[in-house]
């Protein structure tokens, strides 16, 4: 049943210097689950996610997305099932029109014409950008730019949902959007981020990585609170909780 | 280093006036494309003291220019970028041909200067003729222009992704050259060993963008193409392309000035 | 220096544009054939990288002028001669179209010079051999100078012969050779230290990346019958240079100088340089109409875009500040 369950067994990864980045990850989301991948800079969160849409390949261990397992061979259906968002959406908007750019995923995956157009209205409608369906990418401010990729990803009608970073760059208007579109998301949503607040927000479960090991993995709140456990992880209690702490 | 946020300024500022001028409806891009070939074709093949007979060609690059609404500023700007070399070896001319070709009112003008004015006249017209190009229609349609008018898909796709890491790249190039300029003290232009260290790493930077550009594209089902978009080519098109293309043939053929002064002595005397 | 339109006569332009056109399709092809998609974003980002490392000049040591970078050469050294091609033809087309650096009739002429001679002529048959498989940094250096200064030479010849064939311009071969032959050298060494500079830098922190460029057989284009000994490269080297020298320094040896006090002080008969067209006898009436027609045409042009400009409504809008 396509529905977006994410699951990685043993999964390590060495950088082609053999450096090792991720020592033997063991992951089940479950479709639908919104899950935060923390830790300090280093800790191997963007290569975890890598392995999501099979950019990268296991060095050991297996990448699973509902039945389908990530390999050479099944890359492209992989892609269809995971959107994977940027963490520097310049790296991602390179068509010459907005439309365009959110039409490309849409094209490649062999819809016909009508059928593109009709996700590319429904997505930037999502993400509230229809207004600027006719302008260049790379002129539009870094929380539009944040909001068209997005858009071109949601496009393609994935079942997860994988995030780099959403929230790097945005002014607060900008960054309030984008907890409304997350919380409206049904699909399974995976996301690397530092900013502790948002995860609050969004996710009901969290997974703290450090020295490409799983520290921890429970309950958002939970695991957000345990400041001697994220102070080991070079990370910091978020701020809300902090606040909520003092109010109460 | 002001070089290159000037550059940069023009190239924003070109593609504002290009968004606007899609917007209001131009004609079919590969029209305008080849009506600019054919107007600076026109203009070279003048025997090469003509002045005169130039002159008219001035009206294709204007029409186009107003219906852009292309700034004058950005002309006189990119005139005054290209002017130095042809004025170099254009003033040459004056220097190496000093027969006297006509005289104007008693005062004797030699060959030579005529032939540097027809120069001038030559680099005005096809400097303002690819500006209003490029004003008309901007580098995205231009790019897939040229897809359509069967240039290879390799280099029109090569241009366009050039055009649009451009800004990216080059704002990151302009930002690092500050921060360098501001710890330089009084040198103005890094050593080579600083520029070598500063684009060094932004090579190794633009290698590293370059990969997840690439993995961007991937991630979206990427084959090697990119799609362009259908151009329609109406009858409005055939008529403006025939249009200034009879006019061009008309300007080299006829030498229309010198007709319409010729009628105008004989209406005065 | 690029080639200008204003200088070009349409036959020359032509000739220019189907021989550049003729490599372009060829390295089209190639880079298309490639398996490796990855080489279509790079050669887009090294394009973009190449255009603004060009605005930023550097200080050459000990002549107090300065020096920047050209990129054939380091282009043909991280992608291989094709690919190189079609990146420097690129950056030369938007330099053409959006700086009027150069013209859209001279981009031919342009990518010949800039683009086709220092990736398809000097990096095969004088880098390679003289650099050899896997170069010490010293080999190198001495490859890269030789080959950038040989570059922009055959460059500076391609820009004076196309000058001179065009006829537009009243220089004749010897004195434009002259004027360019300083200053190419100059831009030569410029090209070549700034070259090396980042060659070595890539060199020592992503040495895979210049590996790319050397495939196990060295590249092919048209008329290279294979890698050919150093020694042979170096023979060439000096006979190129040797050659380029000569030809500069023939019948005309006092150059510039020479024409222009010869044309100041002698008959006007004889002081027009062989480039020069014999000039027809002109008519005082002709002139007379040929002035008041073009004053009028002037008008009349002026006129038409001020009721074009006028019809639209209102006049052109200032510069938009960026919104970017």
């Amino acid at each position: 049943m396509n529905a977006g369950a994410v699951r990685l067994k043993g999964l390590r990864f060495d950088y082609p210097d053999g450096t090792p980045a991720l020592r033997g990850v063991d992951l089940h989301i479950s479709p639908g689950e919104g899950v935060a991948v923390i830790g300090a800079n280093g800790a191997g969160k963007s290569t975890l996610l890598l392995q999501l849409n099979g950019l990268l390949l296991p060095t050991a261990g297996q990448v699973a997305i509902d039945e389908l397992q990530v390999s050479r061979t099944t890359l492209a259906a992989i892609r269809q099932r995971v959107g994977y968002v940027f963490q520097d959406a310049d790296d991602q908007l390179f068509m010459p029109s907005v439309e365009e750019d959110v039409a490309f995923g849409p094209r490649n995956q062999g819809l016909p014409p009508a059928e593109v157009q009709q996700r590319v209205q429904a997505a930037l409608q999502q993400v509230g950008a229809l207004h600027l369906a006719t302008r260049a990418p790379w002129r539009l401010s870094g929380g539009e730019k944040r909001a068209v990729a997005i858009a071109g990803v949601l496009a393609m009608r994935p079942q997860v949902l994988v995030l780099d970073e959403p929230s790097a760059g945005l002014d607060p208007a900008a960054r309030r959007r984008l907890i409304h579109l997350l919380q409206a998301c049904v699909q399974t949503r995976v996301m690397a981020t530092h900013d502790l607040d948002l995860v609050l927000d969004t996710c009901q479960r969290v997974v703290v990585m450090h020295q490409g090991a799983v520290q921890a993995d429970g309950p958002a709140q939970q695991v957000l609170a345990d400041a001697p456990l994220l102070a080991r992880c070079g990370l910091e209690p978020p701020l809300s909780l902090s606040v909520r702490e003092t109010s109460r | 280093m002001a070089r290159l946020d000037h550059a940069l300024q023009t190239l924003r500022a070109l593609d504002d006036v290009a968004a606007g001028a899609r917007n209001r409806g131009q004609p079919d891009p590969r029209a305008l494309l080849l009506g600019a070939l054919a107007c600076i074709v026109t203009a070279v093949s003048f025997e090469r003291h003509t002045v005169a007979a130039l002159l008219p060609l001035a009206l294709f690059p204007l029409a186009l220019a107003i219906r852009a609404q292309l700034p004058w500023r950005l002309i006189k700007r990119t005139l005054m970028l290209a002017a130095p070399l042809v004025l170099m070896v254009g003033l040459f001319n004056p220097l190496l041909e000093r027969e006297t070709a006509l005289l104007l009112g008693g005062v004797p003008v030699s060959a030579g200067w005529l032939s540097f004015v027809s120069i001038l006249l030559r680099a005005t017209v096809a400097v303002s003729t690819t500006l209003a190009l490029v004003a008309s229609t901007g580098m995205p349609v231009l790019c897939n222009a040229m897809t359509r008018l069967h240039v290879p898909q390799a280099l029109s796709l090569q241009l366009w992704l050039l055009y649009r890491y451009l800004f990216a790249l080059g704002a990151e190039a302009s930002r690092m050259d500050t921060a360098r300029q501001l710890r330089a003290g009084a040198q103005p232009r890094p050593s080579l060993a600083t520029w070598g260290a500063l684009l060094g790493q932004l090579l190794l930077r633009s290698v590293d963008r370059a990969q997840r550009l690439h993995q961007a594209m991937l991630a979206r089902g990427f084959t090697g193409s990119l799609p362009s978009p259908a151009l329609r080519w109406r009858m409005a098109d055939s008529v403006f392309l025939a249009g200034w293309c009879s006019y061009f043939i008309a300007v080299r053929m006829l030498d229309l000035p010198t007709l319409l002064g010729q009628a105008l002595l004989r209406g005065l005397t | 220096m690029h080639m200008a339109d204003a200088l070009l006569s349409p036959a020359v332009g032509g000739l220019m544009w189907a021989a550049s056109g003729a490599a372009l399709v060829v390295a089209s092809r190639r880079v298309q054939q490639q398996p490796d998609d990855r080489l279509v974003p790079l050669m887009g980002m090294l394009g973009a990288f190449v255009f603004s490392a060009q605005m930023i000049n550097f200080a050459i040591p000990g002549t107090g002028s300065s020096g920047h970078l050209g990129g054939g050469l380091l282009l043909a050294l991280l992608l291989g001669p094709w690919p190189a091609l079609v990146v420097l033809a690129s950056v030369l087309t938007v330099q053409a179209l959006l700086f009027a650096d150069g013209g859209l009739l001279a981009l031919g002429a342009n990518i010949f010079n800039l683009g086709v001679l220092p990736c398809l002529v000097v990096y095969p048959l004088l880098y390679r051999p003289l650099a050899g498989r896997a170069p010490s940094s010293r080999r190198m250096a001495a490859a890269v100078m030789v080959s950038a200064v040989v570059g922009l030479l055959l460059g500076a010849a391609g820009v004076v012969l196309q000058t001179v064939a065009s006829g537009i311009s009243s220089l004749p071969l010897q004195s434009f050779a002259w004027l360019m032959l300083p200053i190419h050298t100059l831009i030569g060494v410029g090209e070549g230290l700034a070259t090396l500079a980042l060659v070595l830098f890539v060199r020592r922190h992503r040495p895979d990346l210049l590996q790319a460029a050397l495939p196990a057989r060295p590249a092919r284009p048209a008329g290279n019958h294979g890698l050919r000994p150093a020694l042979l490269g170096w023979a060439m080297a000096a006979a190129l240079l040797g050659g380029v020298g000569s030809w500069f320094a023939s019948t005309a040896p006092d150059g510039l100088e020479w024409s222009l006090l010869r044309a100041a002080g002698e008959p006007a008969a004889a002081a027009v340089p062989a480039a020069a067209e014999p000039w027809p006898a002109v008519k005082a009436q002709t002139s007379a109409a040929g002035l008041l027609g073009g004053a009028a045409t002037l008008a009349l042009v002026a006129g038409v875009g001020w009721a074009l400009r006028h019809r639209r409504g209102r006049p052109a809008p200032p510069l938009p500040a960026d919104r970017g």
